[in-house]
């Protein structure tokens, strides 16, 4: 099974890459578009485990490596 | 004294950690390289700066799984005095050693230069015996220092006096929103934390840097001060 992590910045947690993005784009004119978060996608496979199992496996990690909680959130999507 | 310098792959503070703690001031230093879980019975670890894995995923991240980090967190456990600088400090914190996160500077920019520290407590064992106020003067180097945690873990820091160092003017007035003093926008002007027991230390800035009047004249050698204070206090 194929999974996707999207881990992102917490809401309030200061996304200066984002900030970055919406200065240069303001720059550029497009003055409509604000709000700009940058996240990370982790694509990984999990072998030989049930879907339920797997699923946990998946989140574990994200708890304990691919996301720090005190500043990230992440989601967990399965892909074909 | 016995120092074990803990060295990962991408460290590269650690002849800067050797050269304080052993050439300066004669302790029995030593590197452990990451995969070793064997520290060698010793009175001090020190989490050197770098970019331990690269800072790939986040900075420290990887780090924390080093089987050296296994002995560590036993070390400290047993009240054993753990010192993280730099990229040691972003070590300890993702190793939930240390509370919060560093995150990316507010200007997003490494920032390589001297900065002002302000000994805010002596709660730490880095701490103890150096008069609270008291200014150092040290670089710092890095992209990822903005020190963040929850408002519930910020008010416990306070609180319990864990905050050890905090950036600040010339003179020693600390103003958060000073961008020319606290630089990376780091809350409350944090530059260092340590855990409530007062054993485990980190920094975002290097006093390690700062003990050599040959190559520290802009800082002079305020940064020699907890470094001389420990070795003379443990012997």
């Amino acid at each position: 099974m194929r999974y996707q992590v999207l881990v992102r910045l917490k809401e309030g947690v200061l996304d200066v890459q984002g900030k970055a993005i919406e200065n240069g784009l303001r720059d550029r004119k497009f003055e409509s578009i604000s709000n700009v978060r940058v996240g990370k996608v982790i694509e990984l496979d999990v072998s030989g485990l049930a879907p339920l199992e797997a699923k946990l496996q998946v989140d574990e990690v994200c708890r304990s490596l691919l996301a720090n909680p005190v500043i990230e959130q992440c989601e967990v999507r399965e892909v074909s | 004294m016995r120092v074990a310098v803990v060295v990962f792959p991408g460290t590269n503070c650690d002849h800067d950690a050797l050269y304080v703690l052993g050439t300066q001031l004669r302790s029995e230093v030593y590197p452990v390289w990451h995969r070793s879980q064997d520290l060698q019975n010793p009175d001090l670890v020190v989490l050197p700066g770098g970019f331990s894995f690269g800072d790939y995923l986040r900075t420290g991240a990887l780090a924390k799984l080093s089987p050296a980090m296994t002995a560590v967190r036993k070390f400290a456990d047993r009240g054993g005095q753990v010192l993280g600088i730099c990229n040691g400090f972003q070590i300890l914190c993702e190793a939930e050693m240390l509370p919060g996160a560093l995150l990316e500077n507010v200007g997003r920019q490494f920032l390589s230069r001297f900065v002002h520290v302000r000994v805010s407590s002596n709660k730490s064992f880095f701490t103890t015996g150096l008069t609270e106020g008291s200014v150092i003067t040290c670089p710092i180097a890095h992209f990822q220092g903005n020190y963040f945690a929850d408002a519930p873990t910020l008010s416990e820091l306070e609180k319990q006096g864990q905050i050890v160092f905090r950036y600040c003017s010339a003179q020693g007035e600390v103003d958060p929103t000073d961008r020319s003093s606290n630089v990376n926008g780091s809350l409350n002007a944090i530059a260092g934390i340590c855990n409530q027991e007062g054993n485990v230390v980190g920094l975002m800035p290097h006093p390690e840097r700062a003990t050599e009047a040959l190559i520290g004249a802009v800082g002079g050698t305020t940064g020699m001060a907890p470094f001389a204070r420990l070795v003379s206090t443990v012997g």
